[in-house]
């Protein structure tokens, strides 16, 4: 569907994007992940046709993005890291502009009520943009992208600056329109990459080091699962009490917690060992009661680590 | 592109900015029209009218053109347009038309004055009313603000700032309308030529005094031209920047 060739686009001497290639498959949801400034919203505004890139090919179901700019541009929809939006337009004014521009062709009114609806935006259709909240600007902004039924949808960070409540609502949209859509998405938070996406690209200064089975990711990510513990108690002790059980491979410096006794110990563990109940145990023998424990996901930055050990320790096993 | 022209149209219309525009120049075209005919006695004359329309034309233009692609470039918008299956020139081509087709409103409504004084002072037998000067500053000054636009449309192009796109847009016509008058401090023969050469001035002077000057209208139309292959550039080079 989506084709992404040797793409290379470079600023002067910098490389923001370093000959990337991937492929999406219809129906498919992706996501990109990578911490601000790896190349991500790059990739996207090269994909939409936004800006050129310095060598590769980009092509949309056989059209390629500059050589046939307004073929590919018909099949992509697409929310940049701001919506576009009009300030003095109303949402159901500047959806028919979006429509016209698109030269649609389907049933103008039946197609654009559908998308208010699938995009929970029919309230406030004939609200002035300039007056919706900063969630429903985003939905807009959503809406926009599904003018004209595009094969692909792309959309950069779409839940940036949401509420709780949003997010999810955005989640399972996204979800839905993976159906019959393919969709790429990108964000900065590894959780929320994991709960929409069936593959996740993980870019880093420009390239891609990481593009894998959402489902294999976290199998990946389990050997690094950490756990967080508040624990009332001297401090020396207890660190030699956690250090004696056998399956802790590292305790990060403890930090004092305000206003009580206690102290908040990171443990790693090996591959990734439950210790939670051996941890209750040496502490209820010695009297010190535990405040607080919690397991803490992995770090974008231990995803990259364990991903590309992994890479090369597989090339030297080759 | 007529979806981008009918939203820019609608634009002016949705804020002060339209209203303001057009009535300020029918008031200030009004005011100096009856100043230099109606009101000048043996004096009046057509032509002098057309020269400060000239001047109008020239002064109210960014209000028209500084938004234009500023704007655009501030909300982000252009991201919308540059990624919807439009080409570039198509897009600078309705967002020229859109301000061309405001200033054409706004001109159409003080070329009212021209037949209705006509019929009153030709009977009244106050001035040298000349038809032909009439018409013929009238094609001149339409296509004069049509080059005045695609100026300041691409200057609005270079800048996401509306005050910087502004100014610069006065500035640029200043010079070009005034660049003439540098002459007379200009003993370098070959400078002159080219000043007045370029001058918007000395070209339209001929169009209000009865000389129909095609080779101006070609210079008008050139430069509408050479402006928005200009503005189609900077999007091209920002793209592959």
């Amino acid at each position: 569907m989506l084709k992404v060739e040797n793409l290379v686009k470079r600023f002067g001497d910098k490389y923001a994007v370093n000959d990337i290639s991937f492929t999406v498959e219809d129906n498919e949801i992706v996501g990109f992940l990578g911490p601000n400034g790896a190349g991500k919203t790059t990739a996207m505004n090269i994909m939409t046709g936004y800006l050129s890139y310095t060598s590769g090919s980009v092509t949309v179901d056989c059209f390629e993005i500059l050589d046939n700019p307004t073929e590919a541009k018909k099949l992509i929809g697409y929310l940049p890291e701001q919506p576009p939006l009009y300030p003095d337009m109303t949402v159901w004014e500047y959806l028919n502009f979006v429509y016209e521009l698109k030269s649609c062709t389907l049933n103008r009114k039946k197609h654009l009520m559908e998308i208010c609806e699938v995009t929970k935006i029919v309230d406030v259709r004939n609200r002035v943009i300039r007056h919706l909240s900063k969630g429903y600007c985003q939905r807009v902004g959503i809406a926009q992208a599904l003018v004209g039924n595009p094969k692909v949808i792309i959309l950069d960070e779409p839940t940036v600056g949401l509420d709780p409540k949003q997010i999810i609502e955005i989640r399972s949209l996204i979800r839905s329109l993976g159906r019959d859509h393919s969709v790429i998405l990108s964000n900065h938070i590894l959780s929320e990459v994991q709960a929409v996406c069936d593959r996740i690209m993980i870019i880093n200064k420009g390239r891609i080091v990481a593009d894998e089975r959402t489902e294999e990711l976290t199998r990946l990510m389990a050997g690094t699962r950490r756990l967080s513990a508040q624990i009332c108690g001297p401090r020396k002790e207890v660190l030699a009490a956690i250090n004696g059980i056998e399956e802790v491979s590292y305790i990060d410096t403890p930090k004092e917690i305000p206003g009580t006794d206690a102290y908040k110990y990171l443990i790693e563990t090996k591959d990734g060992a439950d210790i939670r109940r051996k941890l209750f145990t040496v502490c209820a023998g010695n009297d010190w009661p535990i405040i607080g424990m919690e397991t803490v996901g992995a770090s974008l930055e231990d995803v990259f680590l364990n991903l590309t050990d992994n890479r090369e320790t597989k090339k030297k096993g080759r | 592109m007529i979806a981008i022209y009918k939203r820019e149209l609608k634009a002016f219309f949705s804020s002060p900015a339209g209203y303001i525009y057009i009535a300020m120049f029918v008031a200030a075209s009004g005011f100096c029209f009856s100043m230099f005919t109606l009101l000048a006695g043996a004096e009046s004359s057509i032509t002098s009218y057309f020269t400060v329309e000239l001047f109008i034309a020239a002064f109210m233009t960014p209000l028209l053109t500084m938004k234009s692609f500023s704007e655009e470039r501030k909300q982000k918008t252009e991201q919308l347009l540059m990624t919807a299956p439009v080409t570039l020139p198509g897009m600078v081509a309705a967002k020229f038309l859109a301000s061309y087709t405001m200033f054409g409103i706004a001109f159409l409504i003080t070329c009212l004055n021209l037949p209705v004084s006509l019929n009153y002072l030709s009977e009244a037998n106050l001035f040298r009313y000349n038809a032909v000067c009439a018409l013929g500053g009238a094609v001149a000054l339409f296509l004069v603000g049509g080059a005045f636009i695609a100026i300041g449309v691409f200057v609005s192009s270079l800048t996401e700032n509306q005050i910087v796109s502004g100014s610069v847009t006065v500035v640029v016509l200043a010079l070009l309308l005034l660049i003439s008058f540098l002459n007379t401090y200009i003993g370098f023969a070959p400078l002159r030529a080219v000043f007045s050469w370029v001058s918007i001035y000395t070209r339209f002077a001929n169009f209000s005094s009865g000389y129909f000057d095609f080779a101006a209208l070609l210079y008008y139309i050139s430069i509408m031209g050479v402006c928005m292959f200009l503005t189609v550039r900077v999007y091209e080079k920002r793209r592959w920047a």
